[in-house]
C-alpha cells in the first residue's frame, strides 16, 4: 500500500517540492528512509514512531520504506517528520489518501505527538503556494508566518489534530492575518547620545541615502553607541521588503515566537571572531549569514580592523551586487545581501591616536600592519566616514539632543525625494567637484561617491538641485588622508 | 661591503671623494664615493641646500610644519635635503614636490633599495626632478647603525638644519650635532612644552638653536624672498568664521560648531572650502590653519 505527501526542502531561500512516498509491504516490521536524507532527518524514524503511537494511531508493524523524491536532492532537518507521519498513516489507511490532497506539511514531531515549529516555514509555504496546494499543515506557532505566503495555514498543536483534520471530526480554528505592520519598537533612541554633531550629522546621511559609514576614532567618544542608533532613523520596512527580510530570518530559524514578520529594518553586529561563512554564508547546504540576515537594514561591523582581512574582503562582492552567491556541487544557492555597511575603528591598535589626553604607543610597523587590514578597496566602499574625535566634557554636560523619531522623519522625506525626482548638480556644484578632484586625493570611485552623497545632502535639506555647499559638506566626509595613505 | 654586479656597477653613478660638493668635502669625515640615482646631475648637490629633519613618529602639527616648509623652501628656490624616513623627513620632501622644487635624499642602505618599503613611490618621484644618494654601494642593507652615519651627509649637504619634532633621544638631534660641528646654522621649531615630541627641539632651543617661526626665518639666512603666493580666493561668511577660531589652534568639527554657531551642514561645508583653499587641513578628526606667513 502507497501514499504519498507533498512537502519541501530548501535550497537556500529556494523550496524545492519533496514527494514523501511511504510503502507498506508483508515482511518482517521494518523501517527504512531513503532519498538522501542527513542525519537529523534520518533520525525522524524514532520521533515518527512515536508520535504516531503517542497520538493513540496506529503504528503498522510491516515493511516500511519512506522515499523523499526526488531521490537526488539532500534533505535536511527535522521538517520531514511531520509529511512522513501524515504519509504512514495514509498508507496504513488510518486517514485516506483523498484526504490529503492539495495539502503540503512541515513540522518536527515531539515524542508525545505534539507537533514543533521549524526555521524555514514561509519559504515552505510560498513553495506549496506556487505549486497550486491550498493548505499547509505546520505547528501552530508557525502558522501566522505561513499566512504570510497568502496559504491557507492548518495550526496543529498535536499529530491527533491533524488525524481528526483528515477524517472530518475536527476544523481549526480560522486564522486571522493582522492587516497591520506591527510597528517596530524598542530600539535605542538618539537622544541618549550627546554632543557629537557632526558624527549625528553623518549617521542622518547614512539613513537618507543607504550610505555605508565608516566612523573612526579614539575608544569611548561615542562610536559603538551612535552606530547602534542608525536602525532606529531608518524608515520602516514596506510590506514587500518586510516579507523579504522575513523569508531569511526563518530559514535561519530567527524569528521570534509571535512576531512572525520583520518589520523593523534589522541589525545584524557580528563579533570580529566570525568566520568568512558566518558572515557572508556557506556551509554543505548553504545558509545565509550574517550579511544576508542584515538585508534591507543594517550590518555593522565593530573594529573594523580587527576582522581578518580574507573576511572583510568577501564582503566587497555583496556591497557591490546585494546578493551573495554560493556555489555548491549540488547547485547555487543565491541569498539577497543588500545591507548598509556600518563599521567603526581606532586610528591606531592602541587607540591613543586623535585623543589629545594620551600619547600613541604604536610602532610605525604596527600602525602600518593596522591599516594594511583594510584594502582601498574596501575603504573605497564607504561613502562617508568621520573621524570622531574624543568629545570635552562642556559636550557631554550638554542638553539631550533630537530624539530619533525626530531625525527619521527628515529622513522619510530625504528618501521619498530620492526615489521621486534625484537632485542633479548645478554648473556650479560641477565645477566644485572638479576642482576638488585636482586637488584632493579623491579617485574615481572616490568622486561617484562624492556625487551620490551630494544628492542625499541636496535631498536632506529639501533642495531640488545640488548647490556647491551640498557637494562641499559630501567632500567633508571623504576618506581622511591619514587612512588613505594607508591604503 | 658586498660586491656589485658589473652590469649594475656600469649604470651606477658616483662621485669620488674630490668630485664631492665643496660642503659636503668640509666635514669632518667626509664619504668616499657617493652613489647617486635619479635624473638630475650631480650640480643639484652645489646648490644651496637645506636640511628638514625630524621624529618618524611625528605628530600632525609636525608633519603639517614639515610639509610647508618643503613648500616654502623649495618655492624659494632652495634644495630641500632629507632622509627618506616616515613622518617629517618624508613630508619634506612631499612638500618640495609639491612646490615643484628639487629635493635631496639621503639613504642609510644601497640607492637600490626601497627603505622604508612605503616610500618607495616617493623616492621614484624625488627622482624625477632631484637625487637619491648614499655612500653605501648598491646592495647594502639598511642597517640601524648606518643611519647616525646617513645623519652627517645630510647635515654635511645642507647649509642649514631645521628640526621640526624630535624626542629626547632623537636621530634628529644627531643631524643636528654634526650640523654644529661643521659650523652650520641649526634651526629648531619650538613646540609645545608638554609634549614628549618638543622635548628634543626645545632642549635645541635652549642650547642656543636658532628658534624657526616662519620659513622666512631660512630665507633671510641665504639672502631670499619668500615666493609670491597667489591670492587667495575671497571666502564666505561662514568659512571666514571658522578660519578665525582656527587661528587660535586646532579643535574638532563639533567645538568648531560650538564656537561660531553653525550648523554641522553648513560648517562641513565651510570645511571643505579652507581646505580647497589650502587654508586649513584636518587630521585625526581635528582641524588646523594652515600658517600662511613665510
Amino acid at each position: 500500500m502507497l501514499a504519498r505527501t507533498i512537502t519541501h526542502a530548501l535550497v537556500g531561500l529556494d523550496a524545492r517540492r519533496v514527494e514523501v512516498e511511504a510503502h507498506l509491504q508483508n515482511g518482517l516490521p521494518a523501517f527504512a528512509i531513503v532519498g538522501l536524507p542527513d542525519r537529523a532527518c534520518q533520525e525522524a524514524k524514532q520521533r515518527v514512531r512515536s508520535g504516531i503511537t503517542s497520538a493513540e494511531l496506529n503504528w503498522p508493524d510491516r515493511r516500511l520504506t519512506v522515499n523523499l523524491a526526488p531521490a537526488e536532492l539532500r534533505k535536511e532537518g527535522s521538517g520531514f517528520d511531520l509529511p512522513i507521519a501524515l504519509a504512514v498513516l495514509a498508507a496504513s489507511r488510518q486517514v485516506s489518501d483523498e484526504s490529503l490532497r492539495g495539502h503540503a506539511a512541515v513540522g518536527e514531531l515531539a515524542l508525545d505527538g505534539r507537533v514543533r515549529p521549524v526555521a524555514g516555514v514561509l519559504a515552505a509555504a510560498e513553495g506549496a503556494k506556487e505549486q497550486g496546494l491550498s493548505r499547509l499543515f505546520c505547528a501552530a506557532a508557525s502558522a501566522p508566518e505561513a499566512a504570510l505566503a497568502g496559504i491557507e495555514p492548518v495550526p496543529l498543536h498535536h499529530l491527533a489534530e491533524a488525524a481528526s483534520y483528515l477524517r472530518g471530526e475536527w476544523q481549526p480554528e480560522p486564522f486571522d492575518e493582522p492587516d497591520e505592520l506591527p510597528s517596530p519598537e524598542g530600539l535605542p533612541d538618539l537622544a541618549d547620545v550627546r554632543g557629537q554633531e557632526r558624527a549625528r550629522r553623518a549617521l542622518e546621511l547614512a539613513a537618507a541615502g543607504g550610505h555605508n559609514l565608516l566612523l573612526a576614532g579614539p575608544p569611548g567618544t561615542g562610536k559603538t553607541m551612535l552606530a547602534r542608533r542608525l536602525s532606529g532613523i531608518l524608515p520602516p520596512l514596506t510590506r514587500e521588503e518586510a516579507l523579504e527580510v522575513t523569508r531569511i530570518h526563518s530559514v535561519a530559524g530567527l524569528l521570534p515566537p509571535g512576531r512572525p514578520l520583520v518589520t523593523a529594518p534589522p541589525f545584524r553586529a557580528p563579533h570580529h571572531t566570525a568566520s568568512a561563512p558566518a558572515i557572508v554564508g556557506g556551509g554543505s547546504g548553504p545558509r545565509p549569514g550574517e550579511a544576508s540576515l542584515a538585508h534591507r537594514g543594517v550590518l555593522f561591523l565593530d573594529e573594523l580592523a580587527e576582522f581578518p582581512r580574507p573576511t572583510l574582503e568577501a564582503l566587497r562582492q555583496p556591497l557591490e551586487d546585494g546578493a551573495i552567491s554560493i556555489a555548491r556541487v549540488e547547485g547555487k544557492a543565491v541569498f539577497p545581501a543588500r545591507f548598509q555597511l556600518v563599521a567603526t575603528m581606532n586610528l591606531c591598535p592602541c587607540g591613543a591616536r586623535g585623543d589629545p589626553a594620551a600619547e600613541c604607543s604604536c610602532s610605525t610597523q604596527r600602525l602600518a600592519a593596522y591599516r594594511d587590514k583594510l584594502s582601498r578597496a574596501l575603504l573605497d566602499r564607504f561613502d562617508l566616514l568621520v573621524t570622531v574625535p574624543r568629545p570635552r566634557a562642556v559636550e557631554l554636560a550638554s542638553a539631550p539632543s533630537e530624539a530619533s523619531a525626530v531625525v527619521r522623519e527628515r529622513v522619510v522625506a530625504a528618501r521619498e525625494q530620492l526615489r521621486e525626482r534625484r537632485p542633479e548638480r548645478t554648473d556650479a556644484a560641477d565645477a566644485l567637484l572638479s576642482r576638488a578632484v585636482e586637488r584632493l586625493p579623491l579617485s574615481a570611485r572616490g568622486r561617484a561617491r562624492v556625487a551620490r552623497v551630494s544628492a542625499t545632502v541636496a535631498a536632506l535639506a529639501g533642495a531640488a538641485e545640488v548647490a556647491p555647499e551640498h557637494l562641499a559638506e559630501a567632500l567633508s566626509f571623504r576618506t581622511p588622508n591619514e587612512l588613505a595613505a594607508a591604503a | 661591503m658586498s660586491a656589485v654586479p658589473a652590469e649594475v656597477a656600469s649604470h651606477v653613478r658616483s662621485l669620488r671623494r674630490n668630485d664631492l660638493p665643496e660642503l659636503l668635502r668640509q666635514i669632518h669625515d667626509p664619504p668616499r664615493t657617493l652613489f647617486l640615482r635619479g635624473s638630475a646631475s650631480a650640480d643639484v648637490l652645489d646648490q644651496a641646500a637645506v636640511a628638514v629633519v625630524g621624529a618618524r613618529a611625528c605628530s600632525p602639527y609636525g608633519s603639517q610644519v614639515a610639509r610647508m616648509l618643503g613648500r616654502e623652501l623649495a618655492a624659494a628656490g632652495l634644495v630641500v635635503v632629507s632622509g627618506l624616513a616616515r613622518g617629517v623627513d618624508g613630508e619634506a620632501h612631499r612638500g618640495a614636490l609639491q612646490a615643484g622644487g628639487i629635493t635631496v635624499a639621503v639613504l642609510g642602505c644601497g640607492i637600490d633599495r626601497d627603505y622604508p618599503a612605503a616610500h618607495a613611490e616617493l623616492a621614484r618621484r624625488i627622482c624625477e626632478r632631484g637625487l637619491v644618494v648614499s655612500e653605501y654601494e648598491p646592495g647594502v642593507e639598511p642597517a640601524p647603525w648606518r643611519f647616525p652615519a646617513r645623519n652627517r651627509i645630510i647635515a654635511g649637504l645642507a647649509a642649514a638644519t631645521v628640526i621640526v619634532e624630535a624626542r629626547e633621544r632623537s636621530g634628529a638631534l644627531i643631524t643636528a650635532d654634526f650640523a654644529l660641528e661643521d659650523g652650520r646654522e641649526v634651526f629648531a621649531v619650538p613646540g609645545e612644552i608638554t609634549s614628549t615630541l618638543a622635548t628634543g627641539t626645545n632642549r635645541l632651543l635652549g642650547q642656543g638653536a636658532t628658534p624657526l617661526t616662519s620659513a622666512e626665518d631660512v630665507l633671510e639666512l641665504f639672502g631670499l624672498a619668500a615666493s609670491q603666493r597667489p591670492a587667495a580666493p575671497p571666502l564666505g561668511a561662514d568659512a571666514a568664521s571658522v578660519v578665525e577660531r582656527l587661528t587660535e589652534g586646532a579643535a574638532s568639527a563639533d567645538e568648531l560648531a560650538r564656537a561660531t554657531g553653525l550648523a554641522p551642514g553648513p560648517l562641513a561645508a565651510a570645511l571643505t572650502e579652507l581646505e580647497l583653499a589650502g587654508l586649513a587641513t584636518e587630521a585625526e578628526g581635528r582641524y588646523r590653519g594652515v600658517i600662511s606667513t613665510g
